[in-house]
C-alpha cells in the first residue's frame, strides 16, 4: 500500500533523472565527462523563469499543445506499474486509455507546430505522425501477447505477471516482446536510431524540431512531459525484465530501479553505438518490431492451457 | 408507435408546402424546418414514451397489396438507429436555412427541403419496417430522394457524374435486396421479418441470404470494396446533405446487416469473420485514403469508410461471438459497433457542417487553399476541433468510449481457454490502434492546413463565423460529443437493450462491468488538468512579446512555403503506395538555375479507377448489342412488362400446374 502511495511521486520527481543516467552513458562512450545527472532537473528549472515569446501567427491552440501534453502524459502515468509496484490507478482495460491518451498528446503538440506556420515544424510535424501510426501497431501487438500472457487486463496486473501467467514456456514470446517494447520506447522517446535529440540540423529532426517556437515555461512543460514519457515507456520494458527477475516481489523498488537504470543504459548505448536511420527506412525498423510481437503472439496464441 | 408514425409522416412531408408558390422562398423554408422540427420532436417522444414503458410497440394491417403488410414495429435496435434519425433532420433543416439559401440557389432551394424531408421520413420508415416489402418500398424511397439531394447543382459535370454512379450503385444494392428478400420468402414462407427459427431451411440458402444482404447493405454502408459510390456523393453534395449521408444514411447499410444477421438463424463462424475482415480493411485503407486527399469533403467522405469499418469490426466480432456462443464477446462487440454508429454519427455530422461553413467562407474545397481560419473563423475553429478529437478516438470525447467497448470485446477473446476460440480476432487489434493513429494523423493534418498557419490564398483572408443558424447545430453536437463522452454509462442501459435485442443468448449485464465511472473519472480530470496547465500557461504569455515564427535562418519566409495537406501527408501515402498507387507528376529539374516547374500529385481511387470503371466499360460495349430494345417510349417498356408477367405466368403454372 504505501509503494503505491509513493507511485506517483517517484513518477513526477524521478522521471528528469533518468534522462540524465542516459546522457552520462552517451558521454561514457563518448570519453567525456558529461553534464551532471541533475541537469535535466536544472533545464527545466531555468526554462521556468524564463519569458515567452509567442509568434504572431499562433492561436490558443499553440498554448493547449503543451498543456494537453504534459497532463495527458502524467494521467497516463498514472496507469503504468513499477515492475511489481502496482501503479495508483488501474482498471479493466486500463492500457487502451494509456495509449490513447499519449495519442492525445500526440494530437495537440502536433496541432500546437502546424500552428507556427513554418515549414520546418510542419516537416517534424508530419513526421512525427506518420511514425506514430507504425509504433502503435507494434504497441497493441505486444499489449495482445501481454494480455495473453498474463490473463489480465490490466497494466498493473499485465506487466508484473507476464513472466508467470498461465501460458507455459513464456520466456521466448516475453523476450520478443521486450524487444518489440524497446524498440517503441526508441521511436515514442525520439531516441536513435529515429531521431536525435542533440542534432543541430532542423531539416533531420522530429521532435526537437516541432517544439522550436515554444519557449519559457511552453518549453519546460514539453521538456518535462518527454521526461516524464520516457519514464513511461522505460517502466514497461524495464517492468518485463523485472518479472523475469527472482528477487523482484521481495524487493520490488530495488528490483525497478535496478532493472530502470539497466533499460536507460540499452538506450544509451544504443544511441552511443548506433548510427541514425534514414527516415524513410525508420518504418521498416518499426514494422520490423510488429513483427517481433506478431511473432510472439503466434506462440503464445495456440498454447491453451 | 401512432406517435412515431405521425412524426415521420409530418418529417417527411415538411418540404412539401414549399414546392407551391403561395408558400415558395423563405416562408417555406421556415415551413419545411418547422416541419422537420416538429416531427422531430414527436418522434422523439413517441420513443421516449415507449422506452420508459418499457416495451416495444408494433403495428400491423393488411393494405391490399398482393404481397407483404404494412407491418411495423419498435424494438430496441431499430431505437438505436430511429434516435439519431429524428434528430439529425431537423439540424440538418436549420443548417440549410442558413447555408443554402433561397438568395444564393434560387433555383434548387425548395425541392432540396422537399428530398431533405422526405429522406428523412423514409429512413424512419426503414428502421421500423417489419416486413420485407415496406422494408423495399422506404429503401427506394430513401436511395431515390438521396439521389435529387446529391444532384442538387446538376448544372456541374462532377455533381451529374458522382449522382450517376451513385444510382448505379443504389440499384445494386437493392437488386441484392430484393434477390435475398425472395430467397427469404422461399426459406421461411413468408416476407415478415421476425427470427427465423434455428432448423427451418437449408444452410446454403440462408448462407447466399447473408451474402447478398452483405452486398446490398455493405453497398450502401460504403464498406470497402463497396464504397466507390461514397466518395464522390458525398464530396459534390451539399454540406449538410452530406452530413445527414454520412451521418444517418449510410447507417442504414449498417442496421440492414444488424437486422439481418438477429434475424437469420445460427450463422456459421465464418460469417462474422468476413465481416471482422471486411471492417478491418475499410478501417486501414479507408483512412489511408482520407489522408492522400486535399479535398476537405473527400477526406471526410473516406473518413466515412473509415468508421463504417469499425463499425464492422465491432459488428463481425459479435457474431463470431453468437457463433461461438461467447456472450461477453457479442454484447462488447454489439455494443461497440451500435454506439460508434451514433458516435459517428455525431462527430461526422458535426465535421460535414463545419467544413460546409468553412467551404462557404473560403470559396473552395481544396485545402491547400486555405489556412489561418482559426483567427478569423474561431467558432467553427473551436468546434471543428472537438468534432477532430472525437473522430480519432481519442478521450475524453465520444469516440473513444465506442472503440473502447470494441477494443475490450477483442480483449475478452484472448482470455478465453475455450478450446474452439483460439483468440484469431485479437489479430484485429493492432490495425484497430493503427486505424486511430492514421486518423489522428488525418485530423491533425486537417485542422493544421485548414485552420491554423497563415492564409495560402486571398479568397480565406476575409473569411469569417457563419451566421448563427449554422452555428447552433453544431454546438448542439459538439455537446452530444462531450456528452458520451463524459458521462458514457448514461447511454449503456439502452445499448444492453438492444444487445438482448439481437441476440437472446447474449449477455448484456457484461456491459455494466465496462469501466464507464473510471473512463468519466479519468475524462473529467483529463479536462480539468488541461484547464488548469492551459490557464497557466496562458498566465505566463499573457505579457509575451510577440515576434515572427522562428524561419530556421530562411530571410522571407512566405504563406506558400507552408507544409500543405499533400506534403504533410506525403510520407504516409508513400507508406501506403502499395494500395494507393499515388500519380505524382514531378518537374525537371537540370542545371544550376532550373526553370520554373509544377509539382502535382493525386491519389484516385484505386477500387473505382482499376475495378469499377473498366467493368463499366465493358459491360457498357456488351449491352449495347440490347440496344435496340430500347425505343425511348414508354408504352414499348410497359409492353414489355406485361409480357414478361405473361411469361412468368405461365413459368409458374407450369411448375405448380
Amino acid at each position: 500500500m504505501m509503494a503505491e502511495l509513493l507511485h506517483p511521486f517517484v513518477f513526477l520527481l524521478a522521471s528528469p533523472l533518468l534522462l540524465g543516467v542516459v546522457v552520462k552513458v552517451k558521454a561514457f562512450f563518448a570519453g567525456r565527462r558529461g553534464a551532471p545527472l541533475l541537469q535535466p532537473y536544472f533545464d527545466i528549472w531555468r526554462l521556468l523563469r524564463k519569458e515567452m515569446v509567442l509568434s504572431r501567427t499562433t492561436t490558443w491552440v499553440f498554448l493547449a499543445g503543451p498543456a494537453t501534453g504534459l497532463v495527458s502524459v502524467i494521467l497516463a502515468g498514472l496507469f503504468v506499474p513499477m515492475g511489481q509496484v502496482r501503479a495508483p490507478l488501474g482498471f479493466t482495460g486500463d492500457f487502451i486509455l494509456f495509449a490513447y491518451l499519449l495519442a492525445l498528446g500526440r494530437f495537440f503538440t502536433v496541432s500546437a507546430a502546424l500552428d507556427t506556420g513554418s515549414a520546418f515544424e510542419g516537416m517534424g510535424a508530419a513526421r512525427e505522425v506518420t511514425f506514430a501510426c507504425f509504433t502503435e501497431l507494434t504497441l497493441f501487438f505486444s499489449l495482445i501477447v501481454l494480455a495473453r500472457l498474463s490473463g489480465a487486463l490490466s497494466l498493473s496486473r499485465m506487466i508484473p505477471a507476464a513472466g508467470s501467467g498461465p501460458v507455459p514456456a513464456a520466456g521466448a514470446a516475453l523476450l520478443l516482446v521486450a524487444a518489440a517494447l524497446f524498440i517503441v520506447l526508441l521511436a515514442e522517446t525520439c531516441r536513435i536510431p529515429f531521431d536525435d535529440p542533440n542534432t543541430h540540423l532542423e531539416l533531420t529532426m522530429i521532435h526537437e524540431v516541432m517544439v522550436l517556437d515554444h519557449s519559457g515555461p511552453a518549453l519546460a512543460a514539453v521538456s518535462y512531459g518527454a521526461a516524464l514519457k520516457f519514464y513511461l515507456f522505460a517502466s514497461l520494458v524495464a517492468g518485463l525484465f523485472a518479472s523475469a527477475l527472482p528477487l523482484s516481489s521481495a524487493w520490488p523498488w530495488g528490483a525497478h530501479v535496478f532493472a530502470l537504470v539497466l533499460v536507460a543504459v540499452m538506450v544509451g548505448v544504443v544511441e552511443s553505438a548506433v548510427g541514425r536511420l534514414r527516415l524513410v527506412h525508420a518504418p521498416r525498423l518499426l514494422i520490423a518490431g510488429g513483427l517481433l510481437a506478431a511473432f510472439a503472439f503466434v506462440l503464445v496464441v495456440k498454447d491453451v492451457p | 408507435m401512432l406517435l412515431i408514425l405521425t412524426g415521420i409522416a409530418v418529417m417527411a412531408l415538411s418540404g412539401l408546402p414549399g414546392l407551391f408558390p403561395a408558400v415558395a422562398g423563405e416562408r417555406g423554408k421556415h415551413v419545411s424546418t418547422a416541419g422537420t422540427l416538429m416531427g422531430g420532436a414527436l418522434g422523439v417522444s413517441g420513443l421516449a414514451a415507449s422506452m420508459i414503458a418499457g416495451n416495444s410497440p408494433e403495428m400491423s394491417w393488411a393494405w391490399g397489396l398482393p404481397i407483404g403488410r404494412f407491418s411495423v414495429a419498435l424494438d430496441s435496435l431499430s431505437a438505436v438507429f430511429l434516435l439519431p434519425t429524428l434528430v439529425a433532420a431537423p439540424l440538418a433543416s436549420i443548417y440549410g436555412q442558413g447555408y443554402w439559401t433561397e438568395s444564393e440557389h434560387p433555383g434548387n432551394a425548395a425541392r432540396l427541403r422537399f428530398f431533405l424531408g422526405l429522406m428523412a421520413g423514409a429512413l424512419g420508415m426503414v428502421v421500423v419496417a417489419r416486413d420485407a416489402v415496406l422494408f423495399l418500398i422506404s429503401w427506394e424511397v430513401m436511395a431515390v430522394a438521396a439521389f435529387f439531394l446529391i444532384t442538387a447543382e446538376d448544372e456541374k459535370q462532377s455533381v451529374r457524374e458522382s449522382g450517376w454512379l451513385y444510382l448505379a450503385a443504389t440499384h445494386l444494392a437493392s437488386l441484392a435486396l430484393f434477390a435475398a428478400f425472395a430467397l427469404w420468402h422461399s426459406a421461411t414462407g413468408s416476407f415478415a421479418l421476425e427470427p427465423a427459427g434455428s432448423s427451418a431451411g437449408p444452410s446454403g440458402l440462408w448462407t447466399a441470404i447473408f451474402l447478398l444482404s452483405l452486398l446490398g447493405f455493405g453497398l450502401k454502408a460504403g464498406l470497402m470494396p463497396f464504397h466507390v459510390w461514397l466518395p464522390g456523393a458525398h464530396a459534390n453534395a451539399p454540406s449538410h446533405v452530406s452530413a445527414l449521408m454520412s451521418g444517418v444514411l449510410i447507417k442504414m447499410g449498417v442496421y440492414g446487416l444488424v437486422r439481418m444477421t438477429a434475424i437469420l438463424p445460427m450463422p456459421p463462424v465464418h460469417w462474422g469473420s468476413l465481416l471482422l475482415l471486411l471492417g478491418t480493411v475499410s478501417a486501414v485503407l479507408g483512412v489511408a485514403y482520407a489522408i492522400a486527399q486535399h479535398d476537405l469533403k473527400r477526406l471526410l467522405a473516406y473518413h466515412s469508410v473509415e468508421n463504417i469499418g469499425i463499425i464492422f469490426m465491432g459488428l463481425g466480432l459479435a457474431l463470431v461471438g453468437r457463433s461461438l456462443e461467447r456472450g461477453d464477446w457479442i454484447a462488447f462487440g454489439l455494443a461497440g459497433a451500435l454506439l460508434h454508429v451514433w458516435n459517428h454519427g455525431i462527430f461526422k455530422f458535426l465535421l460535414f457542417l463545419g467544413a460546409g461553413a468553412v467551404i462557404h467562407a473560403a470559396g473552395t474545397r481544396e485545402m491547400d487553399l486555405m489556412g489561418g481560419l482559426a483567427k478569423r473563423m474561431p467558432r467553427t475553429a473551436a468546434l471543428f476541433l472537438v468534432g477532430a478529437v472525437a473522430i480519432c478516438g481519442l478521450p475524453p470525447l465520444n469516440g473513444f468510449v465506442s472503440e473502447f467497448l470494441i477494443y475490450l470485446g477483442l480483449f475478452q477473446v484472448l482470455q478465453s481457454s475455450h478450446a474452439v476460440s483460439w483468440g484469431w480476432p485479437a489479430f484485429a487489434v493492432p490495425f484497430l490502434a493503427m486505424t486511430g493513429a492514421l486518423a489522428v494523423a488525418c485530423f491533425v493534418k486537417v485542422y493544421g492546413v485548414v485552420f491554423l498557419g497563415e492564409p495560402r490564398s486571398e479568397a480565406g483572408r476575409d473569411a469569417h463565423d457563419p451566421p448563427a443558424p449554422m452555428i447552433a447545430p453544431m454546438v448542439v453536437l459538439a455537446g452530444g460529443c462531450f456528452f458520451i463522452g463524459l458521462v458514457p454509462w448514461a447511454v449503456m442501459p439502452l445499448l444492453g437493450d438492444a444487445v438482448s435485442a439481437w441476440a437472446p443468448g447474449a449477455d448484456p449485464q457484461i456491459l455494466s462491468m465496462a469501466p464507464m465511472g473510471w473512463i468519466s473519472a479519468a475524462g473529467g480530470s483529463l479536462l480539468g488538468g488541461a484547464a488548469v496547465a492551459f490557464v497557466w500557461l496562458r498566465r505566463r504569455a499573457a505579457a509575451a512579446p510577440r515576434a515572427g515564427t522562428w524561419d530556421c535562418g530562411c530571410p522571407a519566409p512566405s504563406p506558400r512555403m507552408q507544409y500543405t495537406a499533400s506534403s504533410f501527408g506525403q510520407f504516409l501515402v508513400s507508406q501506403f503506395a502499395w494500395a494507393l498507387r499515388p500519380r505524382v507528376h514531378k518537374p525537371e529539374l537540370a542545371g544550376l538555375f532550373p526553370a520554373a516547374g509544377r509539382f502535382e500529385s493525386r491519389v484516385d481511387d484505386v477500387m473505382l479507377k482499376k475495378g469499377v470503371a473498366p467493368a463499366w466499360r465493358w459491360s457498357l460495349r456488351a449491352m449495347g448489342r440490347l440496344r435496340f430494345l430500347q425505343q425511348g417510349r414508354i408504352q414499348v417498356y410497359v409492353l414489355y412488362v406485361a409480357a414478361f408477367a405473361v411469361v412468368l405466368l405461365a413459368v409458374s403454372m407450369g411448375i405448380h400446374p
